[in-house]
């Protein structure tokens, strides 16, 4: 009995330790209140400039039509995409996260960034992937982090962390001028990006009240206070307008 | 004490102790009081009272002076993205960033003010101060025996091309032309060139073999260019391998930086000179390095020059002379994919405190030869910079588009006349490098504007080079001071004779003396 006892524990921590390793990014611990949205977008709809990619015929290979640059990318639905949504202010003193487990994947695809807008934890492990077997080089150009800048001249992947929050640290590629991603380092796991419908979520939050700060790399930041108890869900909208 | 023999003790004790701190390693930096001191009187100017790279000077410079806030250094002995070491920061000060604005201090600062200085320059970025920053230089290997090779700069050559790609930036041969190029910012958005690999002496952290291995694994922070340290950890090529592309990009410059002379020499040929840039007599002629600086004496100054320097060679037959310039320069101008970094060039380089940024237009590429209008019979020449009103200068004048050669009397920056006689100009590109041959008579009908080119004696001469995708043009160019041009009279037989003669006669002279004297001295002995 004694045995089962000792082995239904081992399994137990088995289990929750791969469910931890296979998070990815880091949740917060279950339970808390959630705040979700969507971000819509008003006005005109910017063109975005076309690359090309005749320099780079593997690059320019994986695409239908000629590809456009992702500074504005707005959905079918008129929501926009890629907009970072995060804590900015509000946690209690005593809050600590968790441990960061898992990677934070960066792939370079097509010769663009996918994701274009992610978010790290601070002291966790950015994979930056070269999928397209051609040279790319990553440069992160933080100012609360230090920078660094690597060559990629092949499929491969290497691994960087960031020491310091810092919203945003740039990256980019100097082969590709066109390649640009926009990096958040956070000290929580309280962020989202607006994805293809426009909509993000922020889960276990502990009770409180909160800046949440939307941030769109050519529309700027707006912010929205919501407060949270117990697991309740708030909805907190953002909409930018095209200039 | 006196006040004066306190100074002369303290003088003493700092020349003692002079080798004792040389071989501290680390360096011990020391006081930010006196540092601030230094700072103010000699590096603000262009770096800015708050270091952040924005003194009175620096709208003028391309590249423009460190910001210091940011902590972020291009020349280090560390990983991409660390902090300098204090011996980086040293290096830097003591001798200075080639082909930048920033001179070698050593010499002109002590070595205490030099140290405090950089104690000083630390205080501007809270990194310093931050102590789970890791500060180690990295541990670099000693290069591989055999690195001039052909075996070896084959490997590296492999490498540059196929395997890392640094034509991408640097170009196919090196010149800083690869199609990246005309993209490149640094961190603070500026344009920034792809380095030319074949003017090592240009490079901001050295030359030697040692200095571009060690870029290569650190990286310039804060530039396009990265680090290739993680390729090594990953397998991908060896540490000797990147010691092969060292000494290969190593080759593509002359063993030595090239000495700047005041006089080419021209050697008469038998035959006619060649006409083309690319004929092969030009191979076996003796080439002479002319650097060449900003025009920054009329307006609209030009602070920024993008061709630094013209290699010459002369050569000449009975009738004519024919004189080839080469010089780098990334574009063919006008080129419309270089039209963008021209503008942010404009942008970026303000050449006169008055003049708004101008307009990218798609200027062409220039080169001016100089002579003054009659060979002076002493040193006194015309205006270096086009000559005068009352004292104009003669000039071969070349453009990329339209192809044409004129020759004309300059008499200021603004006022150009051509002449109806007869000057050839042929040119050639080739990735990144203009060669264009000028040839004209060694004599011709015009002896009033036009210079008689006659051998034997020194003949002024001076360049001026523009680069059109850079924005130059008129007053925004490159210019020397003047030099001359020597046609070699073959050399008379009596010339190898008369020494051989001389010799003899001194030998037999001296022989007599030593008889003489050894004569005597038997005589004594004698006695």
């Amino acid at each position: 009995m004694r045995k089962l006892g000792a082995m239904a524990a081992t399994g137990t921590v088995l289990a929750l330790a791969l469910a931890a390793w296979t998070h990815q990014p880091p949740r917060p611990e279950q339970g808390g209140g959630t705040i979700s949205g969507k971000v819509k977008f008003a006005g005109t709809k910017p063109a975005m400039p076309k690359i090309d990619m005749t320099e780079e015929p593997k690059c320019k290979a994986k695409y239908q039509g000629v590809p456009t640059e992702e500074t504005v990318v707005v959905n079918p639905n008129g929501t926009l995409a890629n907009v970072f949504v995060y804590v900015k202010s509000g946690l209690p003193a005593s809050y600590t996260a968790p441990a960061p487990s898992g990677d934070v994947t960066l792939d370079q695809d097509g010769c663009r960034y996918h994701p274009h807008v992610l978010g790290i934890l601070v002291g966790q492990k950015l994979a930056i992937k070269n999928s397209d077997g051609i040279l790319h080089n990553i440069k992160a150009k933080g100012v609360k982090n230090r920078p660094f800048n690597i060559s990629q001249p092949t499929n491969m992947v290497s691994e960087r962390t960031f020491t310091a929050p810092e919203v945003m640290v740039p990256l980019e590629c100097n082969v590709h001028g066109w390649m640009h991603a926009w990096l958040a380092v956070l000290p929580h796991p309280f962020s989202g990006v607006s994805g293809a419908d426009g909509s993000f979520t922020l889960k276990g939050l502990p009770p409180g009240t909160y800046t949440i700060e939307a941030w769109h790399e050519k529309y700027g930041t707006q912010t929205a206070s919501v407060t949270v108890a117990g697991s309740e869900t708030k909805t907190a909208d953002f909409s930018f307008a095209g200039k | 004490m006196t006040k004066r023999a306190f100074a002369c003790v303290v003088v003493l004790i700092t020349a003692a102790s002079t080798p004792l701190t040389a071989h501290l390693s680390p360096l011990t930096l020391q006081d930010t009081t006196r540092g601030k001191a230094v700072y103010v009187k000699w590096c603000a100017g262009c770096h800015g009272d708050g270091g952040a790279g924005d003194g009175p000077s620096a709208a003028h410079m391309l590249p423009r002076p460190r910001n210091f806030t940011g902590a972020i250094y291009k020349i280090r002995s560390t990983a991409s993205g660390q902090l300098p070491t204090d011996a980086d920061l040293m290096r830097a000060i003591d001798e200075g960033l080639p082909g930048s604005a920033m001179p070698a201090w050593k010499g002109r600062l002590s070595d205490g003010e030099r140290r405090d200085v950089a104690a000083y320059i630390k205080t501007f970025s809270s990194f310093f101060a931050d102590t789970s920053q890791h500060v180690a230089a990295l541990k670099f290997s000693s290069a591989p025996g055999g690195g001039t090779d052909p075996s070896a700069l084959k490997e590296g050559r492999r490498f540059y091309e196929d395997s890392i790609h640094c034509n991408k930036c640097h170009g196919d041969e090196g010149r800083g032309d690869g199609p990246s190029a005309p993209t490149l910012k640094d961190d603070a958005g500026f344009p920034i060139y792809a380095a030319d690999l074949h003017q090592n002496w240009r490079f901001r952290g050295g030359g030697t073999v040692e200095d571009i291995y060690r870029r290569l694994r650190t990286g310039l922070d804060g530039t396009p260019m990265p680090s290739f340290s993680d390729l090594i950890e990953q397998k991908f090529l060896t540490d000797e391998q990147l010691w092969r592309l060292a000494q290969y990009v190593r080759s593509l410059s002359p063993p030595g930086a090239p000495e700047v002379r005041d006089v080419i020499h021209a050697p008469q040929i038998a035959g006619t000179v060649p006409v083309s840039p690319d004929d092969s007599v030009w191979a076996r002629v003796s080439r002479y390095w002319f650097p060449l600086v900003g025009q920054v004496i009329r307006k609209a100054r030009w602070f920024a020059p993008a061709v630094s320097g013209v290699w010459v060679q002369a050569v000449y037959d009975s009738k004519t002379v024919a004189l080839r310039v080469s010089w780098d320069d990334r574009t063919q101008s006008p080129d419309t994919a270089w039209l963008k970094l021209e503008q942010r060039i404009l942008e970026t380089v303000a050449a006169d405190d008055s003049a708004p940024p101008l307009q990218a237009e798609p200027w062409p590429d220039q080169l001016a030869v100089q002579f003054p209008r009659h060979i002076p019979d002493g040193m006194e020449r015309p205006y270096f910079l086009m000559g005068s009103e009352t004292d104009p200068v003669y000039q071969w004048r070349w453009t990329s588009r339209p192809r044409k050669s004129v020759a004309g009397l300059a008499r200021s920056i603004e006022r150009f006349d051509t002449l109806p006689g007869a000057l050839a100009g042929e040119a050639s590109f080739d990735h990144g490098e203009w060669r264009l041959v000028f040839t004209r008579a060694l004599a011709t009908p015009d002896t009033a504007n036009e210079v008689q080119l006659e051998p034997g004696r020194a003949i002024p001469m001076a360049f001026f080079a523009w680069d059109g995708s850079s924005g130059e043009h008129g007053s925004r160019m490159a210019v020397s001071t003047w030099y001359f041009l020597a046609l070699d009279r073959p050399t008379p037989p009596g010339v190898f004779i008369s020494p051989v003669l001389a010799m003899v006669v001194t030998l037999g002279l001296g022989l007599v003396v030593v008889r003489r004297a050894q004569r005597r001295g038997a005589a004594r002995a004698g006695v």
